[in-house]
């Protein structure tokens, strides 16, 4: 009987295996949130699916951490959801090729000429508060340095943790330079907490525990069109906001370098684009204004866009850092 | 050395097998990593801000939570009333939550908006902040209590009645009960309880973070992952993660030194029922009464307010819950039993040995991360990692419950040992006759508390192997952290209310179970 079994269960595995050979599979390694079913990519992989006669796969995890470890022996074909953050660190390993797509005509608010990571959809760092709760708004970031300390108590992301803490202290350098330490003082006072990631700084400001979340200009365009709130909204700073896109690239080891350049050509399509909106709750990097849903075309945005480049990035994250923890030391 | 050697290989074969399972999952992954990195890379100023940190306050919340636990043990022991299970088994649960949603807990509690100063606000007394060390320690507090409470409350319930019995013929009073039973107890289960929890302490991530009000309250497992992750220095990494696992070691080395064996013999197993005389008059009655009560509220409040938080988000849970609750239950049950598969064992030779102990605790030493790339690096050059990801997660789980599970039983056992070596030495019982009808049967209940915590722990992990992850299998935690990363704030409440219900369930049956299978 066991050895029926058994034998069943050979017979399946291989004939699935044969089904499987008859399509090639593109390996898409994408963080934890984008493959689950509020994220993009299922609709991403029947979207794609629908034209290349392929089998898409994603693998969420870690995916910069897992490209380093694997090497050259990495089985993905395509990193999605990569941050600029990582960019230097991913460009040095040589593992990744170029994406031969036109940055011309992309949508973004900064020039794009990088020729290896490609932008799939952007946003802007801001603070979010309840228009309903919170009286005293921020109206500049120089105004938020200068409230009195009891004025708002914000929640911020860990920059040894988390992209969008990372992002902040290179938007406060970025405004303030030599005075960013300086700065970092006034703000101390009024951060509640420091949280590992995005999820639970904005739990905490869901919950009314914090007025104020580090998080981005799109995030009150959730509230709206899936709760039907427009009580949370984002301070807009005259300084300008820092820019935060998510970044796709193709591996130069991938078996199917042609699916992987067909992927990269999805990603800037109309269909794609379309549906990024909405299933991330950013701007697509490439679709013009008035194709974007309603609540996105009104949000209020900066004047101004600012983004340090990676070279410049990569440069003062050290140093701004331990600025970052001098200020909070005191 | 010779002697030492010999013990070794004395040793039961099934634990040595156990030992070196649990050595090979945190020093060699720790080895892969060092080998990887080209070597050990020297430690920051900022690192050892983290480790003098980490420590202090692993120690204060330690010290607090043994502190703590003394009353409230003794009160469970020696009052009877109404319910007195439930809220045994009740006020384990902050130890079995998920981080995450424990931390959400206090904070309607104690936060801001808590409950705590939203009573204190009409009388005009300043708000009080659960940001900065304080936050931490309260946190770790709320966390482990319950641990020192059950270790001791077991303590309390392996002193045979036939002493209470004795003491009661003698005339004692509270305060002889104190001196001639309570304080040689004390002596064989706090060292353990004071070093399970500075260890768990010490390896104490998102508590610290999140409560912690800056970068001031640094841990040493944040500075492991600033390295692997901001710095790239995975040599720094495995430099911090060998420093955690030496002061880990030294510290198991103070506390087995500092345990004395209790002595009180065996009994025959009379039913304990508290004896008046012994448990003191009205003043007494107040303070144990004021100590279960302040402890009922403390711990139970935070979880109260996470279960109503998420309540009427139960209903309106996306599909996709109920196929990771099964895989959660699914993982949970198989990782108990490796639990109890590699605890038992090792528990039983580290009464006698040293390093089966030492083997025991490793997995409280380890840092997730460290442990989850160094088995990554090992397992690549052989098998597509993601094949491994279910016995990844199954080993893991069951890894990081042994060296509780070891604890819990490990007073036990001794006192086991010395109450019944000798009469199954001279009845010829060994083997799987002895386990079967002596071992087991005599520490059922210390067997379905460790069951209940390694079902309970392994239900609420996030997937500490995310580089294993395929994608395709999910948890109920995972599903929790998905929810909550794209703004589904209200049903990541309602999965924590479920998760929350799960956990606490099997919890109670597994320790119940115990308790039932117990011949006493």
């Amino acid at each position: 009987m066991k050895t029926h079994l058994m034998l069943a269960g050979a017979l399946s595995l291989i004939a699935t295996m044969a089904a499987a050979e008859d399509k090639p599979v593109l390996t898409v390694y994408a963080p934890d949130y984008f493959t689950s079913e509020w994220g993009p990519g299922p609709a991403i992989e029947k979207g794609f699916e629908a034209t290349c006669d392929c089998d898409l796969k994603f693998v969420a995890g870690d995916v910069l951490p897992r490209i380093l470890l694997e090497g050259d022996k990495t089985q993905a074909d395509i990193a999605i959801g990569l941050n600029t953050d990582v960019t230097a660190k991913a460009r040095a390993t040589g593992l990744f090729a170029p994406h031969n797509e036109d940055t011309s005509d992309l949508t973004m608010p900064v020039k794009w000429d990088d020729p290896i990571f490609l932008p799939f959809d952007w946003s802007e760092l801001a603070f979010v508060y309840d228009k309903t709760k919170l009286k005293n708004p921020p109206a500049s970031f120089q105004d938020l340095l200068d409230a009195p300390d009891d004025a708002y108590k914000i929640v911020i992301e860990d920059p040894r943790s988390s992209v969008a803490g990372l992002s902040l202290l290179l938007w406060v350098k970025d405004i303030y330079g030599d005075k960013a330490e300086e700065a970092w003082t006034k703000i101390a006072p009024k951060v509640l907490t420091v949280t590992p990631g995005w999820s639970e700084a904005y739990g905490m400001f869901t919950d009314g525990e914090a007025d104020m979340v580090l998080s981005y200009v799109t995030s009150p365009a959730y509230h709206i069109m899936a709760e039907d709130d427009d009580s949370k909204v984002a301070a807009i700073f005259p300084e300008g906001h820092y820019f935060t896109p998510e970044l796709v690239a193709q591996l130069k080891t991938s078996k199917h370098p042609e699916l992987a350049q067909k992927f990269l050509d999805y990603v800037l399509s109309p269909d794609f684009q379309g549906m990024i909106a909405t299933a991330n709750w950013s701007f697509p990097a490439k679709l013009p204004h008035d194709q974007l849903p309603e609540v996105f075309r009104n949000l209020p945005m900066p004047d101004k866009t600012l983004y340090l480049g990676e070279t410049e990035a990569e440069k003062l994250r050290g140093p701004a850092l331990d600025e970052w923890q001098r200020a909070f030391s005191k | 050395m010779a002697t030492r050697l010999l013990q070794i290989r004395r040793a039961p074969l099934w634990a040595v097998l156990a030992g070196a399972a649990l050595a090979a999952l945190v020093l060699g992954t720790l080895a892969a990593v060092t080998f990887r990195a080209g070597g050990l890379t020297g430690l920051r100023e900022t690192d050892l801000a983290a480790i003098r940190f980490t420590l202090w306050q692993a120690a204060l919340s330690a010290l607090i939570s043994c502190a703590l636990a003394i009353p409230v043990a003794r009160a469970l022991h020696r009052r009877r009333f109404a319910g007195r299970g439930l809220l045994i088994s009740l006020l384990g649960a902050p130890f079995i939550l998920p981080v995450i949603v424990a931390v959400f807990g206090l904070i309607a509690v104690f936060g801001r908006r808590g409950l705590v100063n939203a009573a204190l606000a009409p009388f005009g007394i300043d708000p009080i902040s659960i940001y900065g060390a304080q936050g931490v320690i309260i946190a770790h507090v709320f966390f482990n209590l319950p641990l020192a409470t059950r270790m001791i409350l077991h303590g309390w319930e392996a002193i045979p009645a036939e002493r209470f019995r004795l003491a009661a013929t003698l005339c004692f009073g509270p305060a002889e009960v104190t001196r001639h039973l309570e304080r040689p107890m004390q002596r064989s289960v706090l060292p353990g309880a004071f070093l399970a929890i500075f260890l768990v302490c010490l390896t104490s991530f998102a508590v610290a973070l999140t409560l912690g009000g800056g970068p001031r309250a640094t841990t040493v497992e944040l500075a492991i992952y600033q390295a692997f992750r901001f710095d790239f220095d995975m040599g720094r990494a495995a430099s911090i993660a060998l420093v955690q696992v030496a002061i880990s070691v030294a510290a198991l080395l103070i506390a087995a030194r500092a345990t004395l064996p209790s002595s009180f013999g065996a009994g025959h197993d009379r039913r304990a029922t508290p004896i008046p005389q012994l448990s003191g008059g009205a003043e007494r009655v107040a303070f144990d009464t004021l100590a279960i009560l302040l402890a009922a509220v403390f711990l139970l409040l935070p979880i109260g307010a996470v279960f109503a938080r998420g309540l009427p988000a139960l209903a309106d849970l996306p599909e996709m819950i109920w196929p990771a609750t099964l895989t959660s239950l699914v993982i949970a049950l198989a990782s108990t039993v490796i639990t109890l598969a590699i605890a038992l064992p090792l528990a039983l030779a580290a009464t006698r040995q040293r390093w089966a102990e030492i083997a025991a605790m490793l997995p409280m030493t380890a840092s997730s991360l460290v442990m989850g790339t160094g088995a990554f690096l090992i397992a690549r050059p052989f098998v597509n990692p993601t094949d491994l990801a279910l016995p990844m997660v199954l080993l893991t789980n069951a890894a990081l419950s042994v060296p509780f599970a070891t604890r819990i039983l490990m007073p036990e056992i001794r006192t086991l040992q010395t109450d019944y070596d000798r009469l199954a030495a001279s009845l010829g019982l060994s083997g799987f006759a002895r386990l079967r009808l002596l071992t087991v049967p005599r520490l059922a209940r210390p067997l379905g508390f460790s069951a209940g915590l390694a079902a309970a722990f392994s239900m609420g992990d996030l997937g500490v192997i995310t580089l294993f992850s395929d994608g395709q299998t999910r948890t109920l935690p995972l599903a929790l952290f998905q929810l909550m990363g794209s703004y589904r704030m209200d049903q990541a409440a309602g999965a924590a209310s479920l998760l929350l219900i799960l956990t606490f369930a099997l919890f109670w049956a597994l320790d119940r179970a115990g308790h039932y299978a117990d011949p006493r």
